[in-house]
């Protein structure tokens, strides 16, 4: 299976290709990507500069442009596409359907893969987006089961790639409107969740204190792990409780399915994580390829500590393997 | 030794270390940072590109320690070192042990990953934070080379210091 690593920066797509990375993943410096985020992203001349790195290297660059198109906006998502492909961009990220029939018609001979945001989760959608824009890859949405991917992938006519390790959102990738519900800005339309702006933190005794666009959404205890401000991982009070209401701080490990994954059909591996820096990026990448040539019993010890760099410093197999109705 | 150390133990300062730093006059203090601060701006001016309009910004970091707050403005190319009883207000700050801000300087460790693990606190301007948090990332700032360029004829002797200092704090035993 091969092996699709992130990239904030520049520094950190060496970092990948060094690490032993099949592609790497990234996108510019405007909401035309979903990680939109002050100081990360490529410049034209950055993504140039690291297509060739890769190339030379036989490592792949896949360009994100996976946020929704805004009305009378177009020409930043058209402009940011012809300019990906320009560059050599050995795949396209694409999430807003009008985007994909532009890079269809536009450039046909463009490899077209379909993101997480487009929340294509069955065979009908997902048929729909090959037979009519021509999609080569989908990745899926982290909301089925290691049974539902095996019985899904005879079914559809693309590539599956799967998330495999990193951080875990809501299970309503691309639909989620929690961040825009807080501070009116969201991953799908300005490719920020929870965006900085309206983040602060505030020490309240011995907790640190989270807040989102004026709402307390977490407290940490003095020792306890913390997690990204995002709505979907804070504490809420409901009736008696007080708790996690929609999920815990923690982050997606599903590699001790990777076997399952790999005989399921899943042509590839996706490390999520462009807004990590560059150490965290190289150890990742590294770790996750060793661990695809180990043994199942090898995997534990060459990736336990890797829950560390987490978020919450816990990880899950999350829905692939749901135990939950 | 690996080129990164995510998980090595980020040794608190040895008070034998920490107390003649804590006791130094502030002026000789000031002078010897901003000699640093000067030279490693002038190595590395993409930083000021990821910053973007954030370089306008003051950045204080507080080594827990030390008994020292260093106040950075990237654009007036500004650092001035206060002790913590003085120190002044700032848009964002930041705090940890020295050696894990210097490792986040050169990109060594992961942000994110000491957040989570609460061996750094910030506040204020998040926006700030992370866009100098990922600007230093691409940056490549390497202390020893650069603590090098900086030392004129003695360039070979103190990048050779350096890099030994570094080498015994990221397996934890300085």
């Amino acid at each position: 299976m091969e092996l699709i690593c992130p990239a904030g920066t520049p520094s950190a797509f060496r970092e990948a290709v060094d690490a032993g990375a099949d592609a790497v993943y990234c996108g510019f410096r405007d909401e035309t990507n979903a990680r939109n985020f002050p100081g990360l992203n490529f410049t034209r001349e950055e993504l140039g500069t690291s297509i060739a790195y890769g190339k030379a290297r036989g490592v792949q660059t896949y360009v994100a442009l996976n946020t929704f198109m805004r009305a009378g906006s177009e020409a930043l998502w058209y402009g940011a596409a012809d300019d990906a492909v320009r560059l050599g961009a050995d795949a396209l990220i694409v999430a807003d359907l009008a985007l994909m029939a532009y890079i269809a018609q536009h450039h046909p001979q463009q490899r077209l893969h379909v993101s997480v945001q487009a929340s294509a989760s069955n065979a009908d959608a997902i048929n729909f987006l090959v037979q009519t824009f021509g999609a080569k890859r989908l990745v899926l949405p982290r909301v089925l089961t290691v049974a539902d991917i095996a019985a899904l992938a005879p079914k559809v006519a693309c590539e599956l790639e799967v998330f495999a390790f990193g951080g875990l959102c809501v299970m309503a990738e691309g639909r989620c409107s929690l961040s825009s519900y807080a501070t009116g800005l969201s991953p799908n339309m300005q490719g920020v969740c929870s965006p900085a702006s309206h983040v602060r933190y505030r020490e309240d005794g011995a907790e640190m204190v989270s807040e989102l666009g004026g709402y307390t959404i977490n407290r940490f205890a003095a020792e306890e792990p913390a997690g990204y401000p995002t709505l979907c991982k804070g504490r809420f009070h409901i009736a008696d409780d007080d708790g996690y209401a929609f999920e815990d701080p923690v982050s997606l490990d599903v590699m001790d399915h990777v076997d399952a994954l790999r005989d399921a059909g899943v042509t590839a591996l996706k490390i999520e994580g462009r807004q990590r820096g560059k150490a965290y990026v190289a150890e990742v990448v590294s770790r996750l390829r060793q661990a695809l040539a180990a043994t199942p019993e090898q995997r534990p010890a060459l990736l336990d500590h890797l829950r560390l760099l987490s978020e919450g410093q816990r990880t899950t197999a999350g829905a692939y393997e749901k135990k939950w109705r | 030794m690996e080129k990164f150390n995510l998980l090595g133990a980020w040794m608190i300062l040895p008070k034998a270390i920490s107390h003649p730093i804590n006791h130094m006059p502030l002026p000789l203090l000031q002078q010897g940072t901003r000699l640093v601060f000067d030279q490693m701006l002038r190595q590395h001016p993409n930083l000021f590109d990821r910053l973007g309009s954030h370089a306008n910004k003051s950045f204080r970091f507080t080594p827990t320690d030390l008994d020292l707050s260093f106040l950075v403005v990237p654009a007036q190319r500004r650092i001035t070192v206060s002790r913590k009883s003085a120190q002044m207000a700032a848009d964002a700050s930041t705090g940890g042990p020295l050696l894990t801000l210097l490792a986040l300087l050169e990109g060594q460790i992961d942000g994110d990953a000491m957040f989570f693990a609460r061996s750094l606190s910030i506040a204020g301007d998040m926006e700030a934070v992370l866009a100098l948090r990922n600007a230093l990332d691409d940056s490549g700032f390497d202390l020893p080379r650069d603590l090098g360029q900086a030392a004129g004829p003695f360039a070979h002797l103190v990048t050779r210091m350096a890099e030994a200092v570094r080498r015994r704090a990221l397996v934890g035993l300085v």
